[in-house]
């Protein structure tokens, strides 16, 4: 295809999509881990409590606050993160396929691409439906 | 029971939930909720959440591996990510309007229908269809590496395949799952996408649809820690391992097994929810 003169072939670009999911879901899955076994260590004595709704505090909802209980090595927090990276594993990755169209100079695919990034950011980052 | 040993039951719960998944086709995520609300007694809004989470890392676990083979489609992906995306805000926007009993039969409902759906047989499509001229436009068409070389297909209906995602996408915000059975259906019946193609493809918009949905799970309070990493954990091991098994043994009679197995997790969510005790 005319993609040749950027120098990325399609094969290229799917490559990197692989390693980068692979990436993603290693690191998230490792956050997990470490959130886990502080978790577990903390507060593996207590009852679970999950057969009645709650909904879960405002920190552990957004990502601002998420982020701030992570600083404090809040076992929570540090799941959460886990789990908020492995969210943007997927965003990234079509994140990554917008700079792959646009460098095809196929400006249908990358504006296409562009509003299915934009709904998956207003999802997360604004949240409220 | 405390939580310790809640965790290591669900993680467990989760590892078999995964592997039936795989193997029934269905995906862990499906699976994973009735186990949940049914053996473990959660609220189906947290397992729902939990669901979710197990899809993105199923489906990006999936994807690393296989997405290198050039199968998938990214174009039709994408082209059909923008109703998926859209339905997933619907669904999840649904869902705070939905009783936890009601969900519960939807899903029921949605869970026979996806068993029937993956049970049947998938055939490949004829390569020789004429071009769709909406698909010709889009660009849809394109090549797969075959034994003989690269084997180039054309893509057909492209609105009936944007509707039923839509709704693939609705199912998804509404019920925590990955819809894949559903985006199967539009990718090998209204499409006429060759097996591989329409599998790879519809795993790679698994992830994403799921992010759409779980970005608002998480602001409205359905995604809760404690139990979305034991369920992560096993469902993510429990596919990875039934893909593997899956390449070496494919039996009519061990997937009739699991069919039958999900169709009475599907019975009981449905009495369940009408009953009112969901």
């Amino acid at each position: 295809m005319e993609n040749e003169r950027t120098g990325w072939t399609e094969q290229q670009v799917e490559r990197t999509i692989g390693t980068l999911l692979r990436v993603g879901l290693m690191i998230a899955t490792a956050v997990v881990l470490v959130g886990a076994s502080l978790y577990l260590y903390r507060h593996g004595s207590e009852p679970p409590h999950y057969r009645i709704f709650r909904g879960e505090p405002a920190d552990l909802r957004s990502i601002g606050g998420i982020l701030r209980d992570s600083m404090q090595e809040r076992s929570r927090g540090l799941i959460q993160l886990g789990l908020l990276l492995l969210l943007a594993t997927p965003v990234a990755r079509v994140a990554f396929s917008v700079v792959a169209f646009a460098l095809e100079r196929d400006r249908f695919y990358a504006m296409v691409t562009l509003v299915v990034l934009a709904v998956l950011l207003y999802s997360i980052v604004g949240g409220y439906v | 029971m405390n939580t310790l040993e809640f965790s290591v039951l669900v993680w467990l719960g989760s590892i078999s939930a995964g592997l039936l998944g795989a193997l029934t086709g269905l995906g862990g995520g499906i699976v994973v909720i009735p186990m949940l609300t049914l053996l473990f007694a959660v609220d189906i809004r947290y397992a729902a959440g939990a669901a979710l989470i197990s899809v993105i890392a199923t489906s990006s676990g999936a994807a690393s591996a296989y997405v290198r083979d050039g199968y998938s489609n990214l174009r039709v992906g994408m082209f059909l990510e923008v109703a998926t995306t859209f339905g997933a805000l619907a669904g999840a926007a649904l869902a705070a309007y939905i009783s936890g009993s009601r969900i519960a039969v939807i899903f029921g409902v949605v869970l026979l229908f996806s068993a029937y759906l993956s049970f049947r047989k998938r055939r490949n499509p004829r390569s020789d269809a004429p071009p769709d001229r909406l698909a010709a436009w889009l660009r849809l068409d394109s090549t797969y590496p075959a034994p003989g070389g690269l084997c180039s297909y054309h893509v057909q209906g492209v609105p009936p395949a944007f509707g039923l995602m839509f709704v693939a996408g609705t199912l998804s915000g509404l019920l925590g799952i990955g819809s894949g059975a559903v985006k199967v259906l539009a990718l090998d019946w209204a499409m006429h996408l060759p097996f591989k193609v329409s599998t790879t493809t519809s795993n790679f918009m698994i992830g994403v649809t799921a992010a759409a949905s779980a970005g608002v799970y998480l602001s409205r309070g359905y995604i809760d820690p404690g139990l979305a990493m034991p369920v992560m954990l096993g469902v993510l091991i429990g596919s990875l391992v039934g893909a593997r098994v899956l390449e070496k043994v494919d039996s009519a009679a061990l997937r009739l097994v699991f069919c039958a197995v999900i169709v009475v997790l599907g019975i009981e969510m449905i009495f369940n929810g009408l009953t009112g005790r969901l």
